[in-house]
């Protein structure tokens, strides 16, 4: 089981970069960029049916190149094909974990490994319902599956444990409880910030930028849809994130005697609630431009990453997953 | 309030001078109504917020006092040029240093001036039924013309909402009906929950005390919860020795369980307590995550380890007994330790007895350095004496867990035989007669007792926090009106208070409901 839950793994990280690939050659194959497409969305059903792509209901596809709508048709496919790729993938990570837990014989998240394997998962999870319910949204594929990437690739590479049981600080109802609301907040973030990550390509491209990052602005998803779907995320993820914490307060009462004791990872977790609420705050007041705003966003998944590997590397708490002994 | 914070701040400029008050006065009263303003607008706010922030980072980065004593000890020892400097800006202890108490007292001075004028206005809106509808619906961002047969089956559609009926002369019944005022009221809840956490929070920080300690097994290690009994401890400022409860406990058992790997399952430790009032609580066990709550104090397990016992009988025929706990090294309890009999041999100077000792649970090969399980399958102590001065009176207190060196290097404690390796029972015979037996071991814990009085009242802030912040969230406040002309046909018009998509759905259900 622990061997079969290895080689899933590597399916998984394959579907990803995979995926990811696609969607940089989405980018690549591209036309004129989301906007066009979405304006052109009747013309879109009928490529879908197979037909002739008729484009001219687009005001954005005046002057097609002949080649134009052919590669347009490519990209469409390819981008499809990027997400069923990702679907792909989160079957076999799904199994990594399930085999993982059988293994193991308890719930799979009792270390960093585990750990970064279960909010990688749920943060794919999110992304397909996000991408289910907003098909438009397709481009902002690339910057969740290049986090993903990366997350799984350093769980594999850096932290991988060999199963094992859990240690009797870990063993409490409120781990489960704890870890469970921390991973779940900590994904719908993650594609929370993605979102942000790319309205802010998007509105600094519309804003005239046109350097390095930029320039993808031109076939990103419209930038205030993106705005708003990533302020959805983060309004769905901020009570579960405070109901995370909270519980590991009280599993830190019965644990060591006091719900709160400025360990560094208690510090993180306290300054990423600070930001997320500066965030919603930002987000509430008229004044404050949604730029500004969508950087408080990333900044606070910067502060979740912080915690999640800054702390459990270079600080030593009384958290059980610290340390990569 | 979002709104009004965002309006320009009013200058210095007040109206003309009033004949009576001075005019700085007037100034004054201004710019202290400015800086109010000030300070509670959302800007502040935000500000504040990342200012708490970034205050929270350097408690990560520097170790802490409140979460590792010997973390700053170590560290300052290595730093000698920058910590003095850090110490004096509270590097050390940022989570109770003046400025970070600034920033968060600030922060909730902004608060409660935010929250305070919002509270009354939230009240008057309770108060204040729906307004009557506008003149003309069709203008609002959702309306439509129907036809409505009956009123009661129209007012049965608005069940949930907060309806108002009005007659106008000419027979047009109209209902305005507003819902989601738990909204503003959940946000309400939600941030004067911070302010009931903050109270619990400095409740804790004033009136809680916390002590650790070694506890070894046996009625004759039992100890009662006074200062003098601890190894450290830490009293908040309102407590004074005698507000301790008084309570005793022994610890009468330990059980740990690993597997075969050496990685531990389960600990529990089992006591017999007399609790504050005398009684006796009887047999009471607590292990980690499970601790041992009594009145007025709850009691964490924290680690465990072997403590061997010795009964060394001097050449003069003089015996005594010591429990000595040894600290361990590793995880499989490779402990260390030592035994000193200062009143050996009649108490002379020059021939106390100490022993330096390795103890490893488990061993049954050489070399006798380290243990392969944590449990005691087959037990031996390795033993160095010496003989000579202690050097305990010296008025330094020493280590209670190594020999004096400087005694050592001085001559005046020497090495006095051969090491020895002992298993349980076993006696060492001295060059001198006198004899050493490993009568046995024991167990011991350190357990942390604490008490904090303010815990329930922040959970309840908790409590309260997690159930505004949904409310806030995710409440919707709106509006709908139905305008019913005599004539059978009516108009209908919604407004939504705060933007949300799903809200032309709902309207247009409310709509078909009334069509029918
Ligand atoms: C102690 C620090 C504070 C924290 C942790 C905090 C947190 C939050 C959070 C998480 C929200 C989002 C809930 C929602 O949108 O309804 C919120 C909303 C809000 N906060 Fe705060 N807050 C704090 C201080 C303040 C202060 C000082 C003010 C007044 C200047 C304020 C005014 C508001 C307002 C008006 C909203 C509603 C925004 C809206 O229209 O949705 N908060 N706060």
């Amino acid at each position: 089981m622990a061997a079969l839950s290895d080689n899933l793994l590597i399916v998984t990280i394959m579907s990803y970069v995979v995926a990811m690939l696609l969607h940089a050659a989405e980018y690549s194959f591209g036309g004129r960029g989301v906007i066009a497409k979405a304006a052109a969305a009747p013309a879109r059903e009928l490529v879908g049916a197979g037909g002739p792509p008729v484009v001219e209901e687009s005001p954005y596809a005046a002057p097609p190149a002949p080649a134009a709508p052919r590669r347009r048709i490519n990209a469409e496919l390819i981008g499809r094909a990027a997400a069923v790729v990702t679907a792909v993938g989160a079957l076999a990570h799904v199994g990594t974990i399930a085999t993982r837990a059988l293994a193991a014989g308890r719930v799979p998240w009792g270390n960093m490994y585990e750990y970064v394997l279960a909010v990688t998962l749920l943060g794919v999870a999110v992304w397909l319902v996000t991408l289910w319910r907003n098909p438009q949204v397709r481009h902002l594929g690339l910057f969740v599956m290049l986090v993903e990437v990366l997350l799984v690739g350093v769980a594999g590479m850096v932290l991988y444990t060999p199963v094992g049981p859990l240690v009797p600080a870990l063993d409490s109802y409120w781990f489960v409880v704890h870890i469970g609301a921390v991973a779940t907040s900590s994904s719908l973030f993650l594609v929370g910030g993605a979102a942000s990550a790319m309205y802010l390509v998007r509105s600094g491209y519309d804003a005239g930028k046109r350097g390095f990052l930029y320039a993808f602005g031109a076939r990103l998803a419209n930038a205030e849809a993106v705005e708003r779907l990533s302020f959805r995320l983060h309004a769905f993820a901020f009570p579960i994130w405070t109901f995370g914490v909270t519980a590991g307060a009280i599993w830190a009462e019965a644990a060591w005697g006091r719900y709160w004791g400025w360990d560094p990872k208690e510090v993180w977790a306290f300054i990423s609630w600070v930001v997320y609420a500066a965030y919603l705050h930002a987000r509430a007041t008229p004044s404050v431009k949604r730029s500004v705003t969508a950087w408080i966003a990333v900044l606070g998944f910067v502060t979740m990453l912080m915690n999640l590997f800054g702390v459990n590397i270079f600080f030593t708490g009384l958290h059980s997953y610290g340390g990569l002994d | 309030m979002s709104t009004d914070v965002d309006a320009p701040v009013e200058t210095g400029r007040a109206g003309p001078p009033s004949g009576r008050t001075p005019r700085f006065v007037v100034a004054a009263l201004v710019a202290a109504r400015n800086a109010w303003r000030q300070l509670t607008s959302m800007r502040t706010a935000l500000v504040l917020l990342f200012l708490l922030a970034v205050a929270a980072i350097p408690g990560s980065i520097l170790p802490q006092y409140s979460v590792n004593r010997e973390a700053v000890d170590r560290y300052r020892a290595a730093h000698p040029d920058l910590a003095p400097v850090l110490a004096k800006l509270w590097g050390f202890e940022v989570y109770s240093s003046p400025w970070f108490a600034a920033i968060y007292l600030l922060l909730f001075t902004s608060l409660i001036g935010c929250i305070t004028p919002r509270l009354a206005e939230h009240a008057r809106a309770l108060r204040t039924p729906p307004p009557d509808a506008p003149r003309r619906l069709e203008r609002l961002p959702h309306s439509a013309e129907l036809a409505v047969a009956d009123e009661s089956a129209a007012r049965a559609a608005l069940k949930g909402w907060r309806t108002v009926r009005r007659e106008q002369p000419d027979g047009t019944v109209t209902l305005a009906a507003e819902k989601g005022y738990l909204k503003e009221a959940g946000n309400l809840l939600f941030h004067s929950s911070l302010l009931v956490i903050l109270v619990g929070v400095g409740i804790g920080a004033q009136w809680g005390w916390h002590a650790n300690r070694l506890v070894v097994t046996g009625p004759d290690q039992a100890f009662c919860n006074t200062l003098q009994q601890y190894d450290d401890y830490g009293l908040g400022p309102q407590v004074g020795p005698g507000d301790l409860a008084d309570f005793c406990l022994e610890l009468t058992g330990f059980k740990a369980d690993f597997r075969e790997n050496g990685s531990p399952i389960s600990f529990e430790a089992t006591t017999q307590v007399t609790d504050a009032h005398g009684r006796d609580l009887g047999s009471r066990t607590f292990a980690v995550n499970h601790p041992l709550r009594l009145d007025g104090a709850n009691v964490y397990l924290l680690g465990h380890g072997y403590a061997p016992v010795l009964r060394y009988t001097d050449a003069k025929g003089v015996t005594q007994q010591t429990v000595v706990p040894f600290p361990f090294t590793d995880a499989t309890l490779t402990s260390q330790g030592v035994a000193m009999f200062p009143d050996a041999n009649g108490g002379a100077k020059d021939a106390q007895l100490g022993f330096d000792g390795l103890y490893l649970p488990t061993r049954d090969k050489a070399p006798y350095a380290v243990s392969d399980f944590p449990l005691e399958r087959s037990p031996v102590l390795v033993l160095t004496a010496y003989r000579g001065d202690l050097g305990l009176d010296a008025g330094i207190t020493g280590s209670v867990y190594e020999l004096d060196q400087r005694q050592i290097e001085t001559g005046r404690l020497k090495r006095f035989g051969d090491a020895k390796l002992l298993r349980k029972g076993e006696t060492w015979t001295l060059p001198d007669g006198s004899r050493l037996e490993f009568v046995g071991t024991r167990q011991w814990i350190t357990v942390s007792i604490r008490h904090d009085p303010g815990e329930q009242i922040v959970l309840v802030g908790v409590i309260l926090l997690l159930v505004g912040l949904p409310l806030s969230l995710y409440g919707r406040r709106r509006r709908v009106w139905l305008k019913l002309r005599p004539d059978g046909t009516a108009q209908a018009g919604g407004l939504p208070r705060t933007e949300y998509p799903g809200f032309e759905d709902e309207f247009a259900s409310l709509v078909e409901r009334w069509r029918r």
